[in-house]
């Protein structure tokens, strides 16, 4: 056994040592990637569409597997794969189920009984601000509500490790900003881990304490950037100087890892 | 209630018009009711042979809903079993498809050879006709789960039997009623084609008292009866479309207007 390459201090949550994903047709997607992620961390992957991004996410869920390296998500904050949730590009939501029966779906699957999954459900349906909509079925919602669903549906199990895969990327401007609001003070509130893929500079930089940016594939890690902005987050942050700042970092490491 | 009105009087107006228009064709050129019936003869035939009517549609009804019934059951269950397995699918699929295309006609005398004549060979000939389009709708519909869904089971851990009731056979469901639809029209045909070869005159059915009323020249009977079985056909085809609405109305397109 050897110890999991680690970056900064305490233990990893996840870490990859030498992915090799090649797909069948002999696309090779990731090369020998190396990747640490500290409990607590927020961390936002960038890249050009192709790259290998949501490849990776699928690795750390265990819905896919590397042709050689290892993968190890786990540490003494958090034991296992039993507490990871994923939130898809598209909502996924069941539409034959309301939305409180959607968002009580992952305790059901692991076996709770009735009365703690509805708590629960509507606990977390209550975070992502939808209480009203609780009966309502996924085609009487908006994309942004369907998406809030969705989010709150991965919450409710209260993971560890939360895996989003351009969870806004198909909203307007506007809502996502607001997704992005919201979703930065539930992780203050709650520390989780969070590996949030999105190939928008302008979300990355607010949402995340540390972004990497990829390069076209097969997928490297060409920049690896701890944020410079404050803990203290709001919508006022993205005029500050700092932020503009940081975005520059960011563009110029997507168009160097896009030559 | 004015929106049913306005779905109902247009039919009804072309059903009556079509009517008139057949009655006066065959009053004035004279064809005689054995060959054309005018719709007064046949409605005449009905009224008086009413009771005939109303026992062969009994025992047709019965057949075909056993083989409908027995359809339902079998399709599923058969459905699920293709889907489960990509070797099972590859292996028997294209087997299934035999189902559609053997000619009905000419297995009823087997039919008859292995069940005897009566209720258990007509059933049987109901239930192969409608077999096919529940089983390939099921499997349809079981392929077409959304994978984001199937990744997330997987993720939480789901096991086979819980992906398969709480995923699967949800999601399949209005494929199944696609099937379902199908098959209940043709299991009516399939009792009645069954009890042209394997029906008992004891327990005489729409297809029997069809082939007797033709031997006699009874042709307005043979209308009153073919009409019988259409309506009969009608019937369970409106069962199963409502079942359909009901079960689905809060969730997929097919069951909005």
């Amino acid at each position: 056994m050897t110890e999991p390459v680690q970056i900064g201090g305490g233990a990893p949550a996840v870490s990859l040592r030498g992915i090799t994903r090649r797909f069948e047709g002999g696309v090779l997607t990731l090369e020998n990637l190396n990747l640490s992620v500290q409990a607590g961390e927020f961390l936002a992957i960038l890249g050009p569409s192709g790259c290998g991004k949501s490849t990776l996410l699928r690795l750390v869920a265990g819905l896919d597997h590397p042709n050689s390296g290892e993968v190890h998500v786990g540490s003494r904050e958090m034991p296992s794969r039993g507490g990871i949730a994923y939130v898809f590009q598209d909502p996924h939501l069941m539409p034959w189920r309301n939305v409180i029966d959607n968002v009580a779906l992952p305790l059901e699957l692991r076996g709770e009984s009735k009365s703690r999954r509805r708590e629960s459900a509507k606990a977390a349906i209550e975070k992502v601000g939808l209480a009203d909509a609780s009966r309502r079925y996924p085609n009487q919602l908006s994309g942004g509500m369907k998406m809030r669903v969705s989010l709150a549906r991965a919450l409710v199990t209260e993971p560890e490790l939360l895996l989003m895969d351009e969870p806004f990327g198909s909203l307007d401007e506007l809502t996502r900003q607001m997704l992005d609001e919201q979703l930065y003070a539930l992780w203050q509130e709650r520390r989780m881990t969070v590996l949030f893929v999105t190939h928008t500079v302008h979300e990355a930089v607010f949402l995340s304490s540390r972004a990497i940016v990829m390069s076209r594939r097969p997928g490297r890690i060409v920049l690896n950037h701890q944020s410079d902005l404050p803990e203290m987050r709001g919508a006022w942050i993205r005029t500050e100087p700092v932020f503009m700042q940081e975005c520059r970092v960011l563009y110029k490491a997507l168009e160097w890892g896009s030559a | 209630m004015r929106k049913s009105w306005q779905v109902i009087w247009p039919p009804l107006v072309t059903f009556v018009l079509l009517h008139i228009l057949w009655e006066e064709i065959v009053r004035r050129l004279g064809v005689p009711a054995w060959k054309v019936p005018a719709p007064s003869d046949i409605f005449r035939a009905a009224v008086d042979r009413w009771g005939d009517l109303l026992t062969a549609t009994a025992h047709t009804s019965t057949a075909a809903l056993l083989g409908f019934g027995l359809s339902v059951l079998v399709g599923l269950i058969v459905g699920i079993a293709l889907s489960s397995m990509k070797w099972i699918e590859r292996a028997f699929y294209p087997f299934t498809v035999f189902l559609q295309t053997v000619p009905l006609v000419a297995i009823a005398p087997l039919l008859v050879l292995w069940l005897g004549y009566g209720l258990a060979s007509v059933t049987v000939s109901a239930f192969i006709v409608s077999l096919f389009p529940v089983i390939a709708n099921t499997l349809a519909g079981m392929r077409s789960v959304d994978p984001g869904l199937r990744d997330l089971f997987r993720l939480y851990g789901a096991g086979p039997i819980r992906t398969l009731f709480r995923l699967k056979l949800p999601a399949a469901l209005p494929n199944v009623f696609t099937g379902l639809r199908i098959a209940s029209g043709l299991a009516v045909i399939g009792a009645v084609v069954g009890e042209f070869v394997a029906g008992t005159f004891d327990q005489q059915g729409l297809g029997l008292l069809v082939q007797s009323a033709s031997r006699n020249l009874q042709t307005p009977l043979v209308f009153a009866a073919v009409a019988a079985a259409s309506l009969l056909g009608l019937a369970l085809f409106a069962i199963v479309n409502f079942s359909g609405y009901w079960m689905l109305r809060r969730w997929h397109a097919s069951a909005r207007t």
